[in-house]
């Protein structure tokens, strides 16, 4: 059991580095096409927006008090909020909501 | 005659720390709920430590374990990690762009055992060219608070009730709302980007046709058919 543990976890962690360190050591040169460019200056965005919906409806395992602590998280977010402020006060929201 | 070097560079290791705490604290949830339902599918305590100081990727993790607890072959677990974490890929070429000088090869094989989706995110919105100095600062306390987190899910995670568990779920979510809604506020192209692929990833999500595609997989597709719309749409001078 150990062993195959072990398997699980080298394989698991070779992978996940492996697709993070190729890319990021061997471009060594700036890309010259103003569309790979404007593409990169992109992905981040579009990235965080897939990875976030429609999932953040789920994320408390109720999609009233998710919705809740969306609301919350989008206001705050509008007026500049830092990070942590977003992210506690969507978890209060979210928790406070469940407790009605 | 200018170069590289009059490129003006972020190389604070102390400002690095200084961004990466609210994505620790966000970890340290996150990171919480992984412990504890690493726990709940039968997974050695100790060895869900180890999967989360040696991956450091939440969506990967979730999908590993799914493979351990169900006994799955490792063949299922290198094409299962590759397509959830291939993304990183796309994040680590967008960061070559901005690496300064100080960036040598092993800085690079270093630094970018710490790309993940909110530190590419913080790095990817500095201003400046980034330093190696920097870099590390950003991952340090990120890292901390994913192994700090996973360790209090296994050990201590019963202790808490499960309805703050719950909410505590929406954290890192609610951080990436707070890493799109400003530049999207700020630029027409960028908020179009976001909605385009968001809506596009609620398509794969809710129409049974799509079903069978993967969410790291559906990441991929939203991310890269949206940037490439808007490149073409409202290209960028960078």
């Amino acid at each position: 059991m150990t062993k195959q543990f072990f398997a699980y976890l080298l394989v698991m962690a070779l992978v996940t580095y492996g697709v993070r360190m190729i890319p990021f050591t061997l471009m060594r040169s700036k890309i010259k096409s103003h569309y790979i460019r404007s593409f990169l200056y992109y992905v981040p965005y579009s990235v965080l927006g897939a990875m976030t919906f429609p999932y953040i409806f789920y994320s408390t395992g109720n999609v009233f008090t998710a919705a809740v602590g969306t609301a919350v998280a989008f206001v705050l977010a509008f007026f500049r909020c830092s990070l942590i402020v977003v992210a506690i006060c969507a978890s209060v929201a979210a928790f406070l909501a469940g407790l009605i | 005659m200018f170069n590289m070097t009059s490129i003006k560079s972020q190389n604070s290791y102390i400002y690095g720390l200084g961004k990466g705490l609210p994505i620790a604290l966000g970890y340290l949830s996150v990171a919480f709920g992984f412990g504890i339902s690493a726990l709940g599918q039968g997974i050695w305590g100790f060895g869900a430590i180890l999967i989360s100081l040696t991956n450091l990727t939440s969506a990967g993790q979730v999908a590993g374990v799914a493979i351990i607890a169900a006994g799955g072959t490792l063949f299922e677990m290198i094409i299962t990690q590759f397509v959830i974490n291939v993304r990183y890929c796309l994040m680590g070429l967008a960061l070559t762009q901005k690496l300064d000088k100080s960036f040598t090869t092993i800085h690079r094989m270093i630094a970018s055992f710490g790309i993940t989706d909110e530190i590419f995110a913080v790095a990817a919105a500095e201003r400046w060219m980034i330093g190696r100095r920097f870099m590390y600062g950003l991952i340090t306390l990120p890292y901390i608070g994913w192994a700090l987190g996973t360790i209090l899910g296994v050990y201590a995670g019963q202790i808490l009730p499960a309805s703050l568990c719950a909410a505590l779920g929406i954290a890192i979510y609610s951080m990436f709302v707070a890493i799109i809604v400003p530049p999207s506020r700020d630029d027409k192209g960028t908020m179009v980007a976001v909605l385009i692929s968001a809506g596009l990833s609620c398509v794969l999500y809710f129409i049974p046709l799509f079903g069978r595609v993967s969410q790291g997989f559906s990441v991929i597709i939203c991310a890269v058919l949206a940037s490439g719309i808007m490149a073409f749409v409202s290209p960028k001078d960078l």
